[in-house]
């Protein structure tokens, strides 16, 4: 298992160092560095697209569906719960990204929904004034210290990422995610590693069903739907990188004006 | 008859820079007009086909068509010849008709509240708008990028959902099919009748 990490790791910083493609049609620039996402492994990440597609269609799709015909108090509820365990993540990386006016609020967040809001069920701390903000990870951090993006990646049941945000990733599971060192890293007694699992496909499942209509909608108008998704990703990503909150901040008009001038 | 001249086109000029101003629209009084049209003939209880029909007449109206065909054809503009080029816009035209009433025509009676404009120049404006939340899904932030080039006829650009750009999304969808089929524009133009006679 470690050599295979170790090997995993490795191909990871290998295909960050990759140059970019230059043709800027596939690709995407990063404001920071103006650097390009690079899909170095397309026929092996279609095939990986491919089978995730499958995998929803037989399981998450169905599951979300399920999952939608619940009372929405308890959807709320449980996306409540889920998005209070987040903060386990996201507080670290407000730190590490010395944003620690954020780390606070998302800390005083936590306590109160951990406490009063019954382990998160209730988002008391929005009810008093203190706004949810925006998730944060490992991958985020690596991109705002100057870390580029890297190969452009489809994981099995995972999907989209980098090569970046899967080191990332790996991150949560070497000592990263409070919550992950609770229930499966370390022995507490009392979590097990179920807890962390469950935890992690109702956040899947959630997601999926909060984006029934319009993954479904994505489908049925996409010409190349791996390549919609993947331009979706990327898009997100640069967002959440460069933390904008306006979205003027993220548009590039380049290509708009250059149609004029040809 | 000097004076007389100079005053035809004194009282010319004035009744164009007053018609200009009076008929110059708003961006979001633009994106307010089209979503209630829009909302208008999703709610109505006409067949599907009209609503189809009417949501293309309001695309036809209010947005601009060739420029986003333009701008999803990306480096590839620049090589195909121009016999290519028209047959891309005449397709493009059909795709981009079908796939936008195709997009909204799911949704029965959207409600989208007008948030603020962002001016970026003097060419470009973004609507900032929120699709509510339903019982079925949850709030959208949906930004609308015009062009005010024409400022008595702004028309639509793009549509950003939660800030991710759907022209973007396209022109790569576009330029990946291109690029997998050895830049071969003929690969796309096949991809995109089989959508519109799908």
């Amino acid at each position: 298992m470690k050599n295979f990490l170790s090997i995993l790791i490795i191909s990871l910083l290998i295909s960050l160092n990759v140059n970019a493609d230059t043709d800027g049609e596939i690709t995407i620039n990063q404001n920071e560095s103006n650097e390009e996402v690079k899909d170095c492994f397309e026929p092996v990440n279609r095939g990986i697209f491919a089978f995730n597609r499958a995998i929803d269609g037989l399981v998450f799709k169905p599951a979300a569906q399920i999952y939608k015909a619940v009372p929405s108090p308890i959807r709320n509820g449980t996306s409540n719960t889920l998005n209070n365990l987040s903060n386990l993540v996201t507080i670290p990386n407000n730190v590490l990204q010395g944003d620690f006016k954020d780390a606070a609020h998302n800390s005083m967040r936590f306590v109160i929904n951990s406490t009063v809001g019954i382990l998160g069920f209730v988002d008391v701390a929005s009810w008093i004034g203190l706004d949810k903000k925006d998730k944060e990870d490992y991958g985020q951090t690596l991109g705002t210290w100057g870390v580029g993006p890297g190969c452009y990646l489809v994981l099995p049941i995972l999907g989209p990422s980098t090569a970046r945000d899967s080191i990332g990733s790996l991150v949560n599971i070497s000592g990263g995610d409070p919550w992950y060192n609770v229930t499966v890293r370390n022995d507490t007694h009392y979590f097990s590693d179920m807890d962390y699992y469950t935890s992690k496909i109702t956040t899947g499942i959630d997601f999926r069903a909060k984006n029934l209509t319009s993954i479904d909608n994505l489908e049925k108008n996409s010409i190349d739907l791996y390549a919609a998704v993947r331009s979706l990703y990327l898009q997100d990503r640069k967002r959440k990188v460069n933390n904008s909150k306006k979205i003027t901040e993220t548009l590039d008009d380049s290509d708009w004006e250059e149609i004029d001038i040809q | 008859m000097l004076l007389k001249i100079k005053n035809i086109i004194s009282f010319s000029l004035i009744i164009i820079f007053a018609s200009n101003y009076a008929f110059a629209q708003k961006p979001s009084d633009l994106i307010k007009e089209v979503v209630d049209e829009a909302s208008r003939i999703l709610s109505s209880s006409d067949p599907v086909e009209a609503k189809i029909i009417n949501l293309n007449d309001l695309a036809e109206n209010n947005v601009d068509i060739n420029r986003i065909a333009k701008y999803t054809l990306g480096k590839h503009r620049k090589t195909i010849s121009d016999e290519e080029i028209n047959k891309y816009f005449k397709l493009y035209k059909k795709y981009f008709l079908k796939n936008f009433s195709s997009r909204l025509i799911d949704y029965t009676n959207p409600e989208i509240i007008i948030v603020d404009e962002n001016v970026i120049n003097e060419n470009f404006t973004i609507v900032n708008t929120i699709l509510e939340a339903t019982s079925k899904n949850p709030e959208l932030k949906i930004s609308w990028r015009v062009i005010t080039k024409n400022p008595n006829k702004p028309l639509i650009l793009d549509l950003l959902i939660e800030g991710l750009s759907l022209a973007k999304a396209q022109k790569e969808e576009f330029n990946s099919i291109i690029k997998n089929n050895d830049g071969e524009i003929n690969a796309l133009f096949k991809v995109m009748e089989e959508y519109i006679i799908k």
